[in-house]
């Protein structure tokens, strides 16, 4: 079993006590890495029914069989996995940079931390050697100032810090955690599963060798796929990058608009991927070992917020710019600055600020309850500062907010959840599913909530390869193979840019892995372990209670609200009658139960037989 | 060849250079048959975004690292200017690593002597210049690099003079 560390650390922030157990080749092999090992750790070692916040809930960091190796993006990257403060369920997210391969290098396939510490403290990580420190004066500090004060104090500048912002500290449920200065384990408030551990940051430096199997075959592999990197399979990312999809989704009338209200933007030309990279994009940077490089790092070049660099990409954008009817990209790229100041995740913060623009202009929040902030829509200077107010808990409103859209939207009342645009309490991302129903299907059944990161399910309908505008049988097969494949990806943890790269799919993915490790894995076997993960996932949430049919749902405007725009989508919403077709088609190939539970054969079939009790135990309520 | 291209080494653009550190990882790959950038002989630095590059050896004329060595362990190769360290003498008390201004002589983690680019003369070529996806690694002499930059500041200085020109019709 090369590749892997072949070791797993606990760290008990209670008791301050660590220690290390191997990791077996039959789990790494059929839980792979990344969030498959992740999720597998976490349902091993937490109890039903756990508050997210509460020390017993373990917050889980995993790196890939692959990281630390010469591999692009799978050497880079690492993931980190726990019950989510916004959805309750499991909450994942990777990211890529420098961090993950530093923790390989130390020696650790996973490192699961335990407990909480009864002060702020950091992790130091320095191979074998692992100390809790003071991060007092740490308080309050971004990720970023964190990183660097810390490289600072232990004199080391190729430590590698993964580190939360004053949001996470103060448990904004959307808060997240930030690698290499613009790098985010972005979704499901993983954050604030760190802050309420009173764990600043992660600091690691590992000066271990990380071997391969075979290395000459390993190396003509890789050789390819950075050839592959140089063309066609990774040409948005390279040039325009994703904020591409602003006039992509806007001609196909899917780029939803204040809050879901339109989806077509007026200002689109100006918020768009050719706008940004023409007036504001200064350098396109990459990740540890890989040829791609997407990194758009934009500057704001003049005017008030002049100065302002962060690193853009669509989903953010929109969230922070057209979903708020904001159509100036220098706010925007600000917005985002701060959003990765205080560690949130820029989709959920800019959906909650577009909902709160939404309840004000329909009247159910006033200027009484804004601070007498005039938060209409397209006050690129509200979005500011509602950004400052989210980000510290600033006032009640902001604290209201901190809470993301579903939460908020219960303690607003007044109908307010009409406006609210989640699914299982994540915030939606880019795409008016209104008018891509595939999408709408994948984001409804999706065990993280509302993402178009767990099966991709916008693509069939964004290139025409089904009817858009429907839900029909076989969307339910296409949604589960597309999640299958993206769960190997991310145990793999395989940057999704790149996964145009891997022309034959599977094939490719698992000659990588055995290269690697030197485990032999079939591109069926790799399939099963996404499939398998799928299961463990929704069994998970199923154990939490919230993983049956009642939960996959979608917004109250996404089937309420036709599309009002002329053109194209006009009149498009999803309806009840195909939505329920969608879940029944989807559940029976998953080989469900129509509640949307896992049957004891599949799990059996999938080696998942221990779990059966989860099942059972549901059944009995 | 002209004798002042015989001393070629590794020199990165800060222009393409990304820090992506594909160059340590290829040379651990090659010198140690390992992933592991702490034994690589070129370094990638990162101080914010936007600045990023590769360091390694520059086979400087009159090298300091040499003078340094109190045990007589490096020498300089005539030809190729490449230091070459006697592992024998070293006792990696790292007087060379305090002389060297670019940090491109380290000491090897385990051999506890110091290492350097030999730019991989057995191979023929540098091997982190074949990776390198931008192309930001040259495998070059002091002379073509001066040759870049006058040739760079050249036609700056006349792209100015050219829309000075155009600016003033």
């Amino acid at each position: 079993m090369l590749a892997y560390a072949g070791r797993i650390l606990r760290v008990d922030l209670s008791s301050g006590k660590t220690e290390t157990k191997p990791l077996t080749e039959e789990i790494a092999k059929q839980y792979i890495g990344g969030i498959g090992l992740g999720i597998r750790l976490l349902i091993d070692n937490s109890k039903p029914g756990t508050d997210p916040f509460s020390p017993d809930n373990p917050l889980i960091f995993v790196t890939g069989p692959l990281s630390g190796t010469m591999g692009p993006t799978a050497g880079n990257g690492y993931a980190v996995v726990s019950k989510s403060p916004a959805t309750m369920g499991i909450a994942e997210s990777k990211a890529h940079g420098f961090f993950g391969p530093e923790l390989k290098r130390a020696g650790y396939d996973a490192v699961i931390f335990t407990g909480k510490s009864e002060k702020l403290v950091y992790a130091w990580i320095d191979d074998d050697s692992v100390h809790l420190l003071d991060a007092q004066h740490l308080k309050g500090k971004s990720p970023y100032e964190t990183d660097v004060a810390i490289r600072e104090e232990l004199g080391d500048h190729y430590i590698r810090v993964s580190a939360i912002g004053e949001a996470g500290e103060k448990l904004v449920r959307f808060a997240c955690i930030i690698n290499d200065e613009f790098r985010a384990i972005g979704r499901t408030g993983l954050g604030a599963v760190m802050g309420s551990k009173n764990l600043k940051a992660v600091a690691v430096r590992g000066t271990k060798d990380v071997n391969v199997a075979d290395l000459d075959g390993f190396k003509e592999f890789i050789k390819m796929i950075h050839e592959r990197m140089k063309g066609p399979a990774t040409r948005k990312y390279r040039t325009l990058g994703t904020p591409e999809n602003v006039l992509v989704l806007n001609a196909l009338a899917a780029l939803p608009t204040r809050n879901f209200t339109q989806a077509t933007f007026e200002g689109a030309e100006k918020v768009s991927g050719e706008y940004l990279n023409e007036h504001f994009v200064k350098k396109i940077i990459g990740c540890a070992t890989c040829a791609m490089r997407c990194d758009h790092v934009a500057v704001v070049p003049e005017g008030p917020y002049k100065g302002s660099t962060t690193r853009m990409e669509f989903e953010c954008l929109w969230a922070l710019g057209p979903s708020c009817g904001v159509d100036r990209l220098d706010a925007i790229i600000e917005a985002m600055r701060l959003s990765n100041y205080y560690g949130m995740d820029g989709i959920s913060a800019g959906v909650t600020i577009g909902f709160a623009m939404d309840l004000y202009e329909n009247g159910i929040l006033t200027k009484e309850n804004t601070d007498n902030l005039d938060l209409r829509f397209g006050n690129h200077e509200a979005l500011i500062e509602m950004v400052k107010k989210i980000g510290t808990r600033g006032d009640w409103l902001g604290d209201v907010l901190a809470e993301g859209t579903k939460r908020a939207a219960e303690k607003i009342g007044k109908g307010a959840e009409k406006f609210a645009c989640h699914i299982k309490g994540l915030e939606l991302p880019g795409y008016d599913i209104r008018g891509l129903k595939t999408a709408a299907l994948g984001f409804a059944v999706s065990f993280r909530g509302a993402c178009h990161l767990r099966s991709g399910a916008y693509s069939p309908d964004v290139k025409g390869k089904v009817d858009r505008f429907a839900i029909e049988k076989g969307r339910g097969k296409i949604v589960m193979e597309n999640e299958d494949v993206y769960n190997a990806i991310d145990s793999l943890i395989l940057c999704k840019f790149s996964r145009g790269t891997y022309y034959d799919g599977l094939d490719d993915m698992a000659k990588y892995y055995s290269l690697a490790t030197g485990i032999e894995m079939t591109p069926e076997e790799l399939r099963k372990a996404g499939e398998r993960i799928n299961n463990l996932a929704r069994l998970f949430n199923v154990r939490e209670g919230v993983g049956t049919r009642k939960f996959d749902t979608l917004p109250v405007k996404i089937m309420t609200v036709p599309i009002p725009d002329e053109g194209v989508a006009k009149g498009a919403m999803v309806n009840k009658k195909e939505f329920d077709l969608g879940l029944d088609d989807y559940y029976s190939v998953r080989g469900w139960t129509k509640e949307g539970i896992p049957t004891i054969e599949k799990l059996e079939e999938l080696e998942l037989g221990d779990f059966g009790h989860i099942v059972q135990k549901s059944e009995e309520k | 060849m002209a004798k002042l291209h015989e001393k070629k080494f590794v020199s990165a653009d800060p222009e393409k250079c990304i820090g992506c550190s594909i160059c340590e990882y290829a040379c651990s790959m090659v010198k140690e048959k390992t992933f592991n950038p702490t034994k690589a002989r070129i370094r990638a630095i990162r101080l914010g975004p936007l600045v990023n590059l590769a360091v390694a050896c520059r086979l400087c004329e009159d090298p300091s690292c040499v003078a340094a060595c109190p045990r007589d362990a490096l020498a300089q190769e005539e030809n190729t200017g490449i230091i070459a360290v006697e592992d024998e003498k070293c006792n990696g008390c790292g007087w060379c690593i305090e002389a060297c201004d670019y940090g491109a002589i380290m000491l090897h983690p385990e051999h506890k002597v110091v290492y350097v680019c030999d730019t991989c003369k057995e191979l023929g070529e540098p091997q982190c210049v074949e990776w390198c996806p931008e192309e930001a690694l040259d495998f070059v002499t002091a002379d073509v690099l001066a040759q870049k930059a006058r040739r760079s500041a050249v036609e700056k200085l006349f792209q100015e003079g050219v829309e000075k020109a155009s600016a003033s019709k």
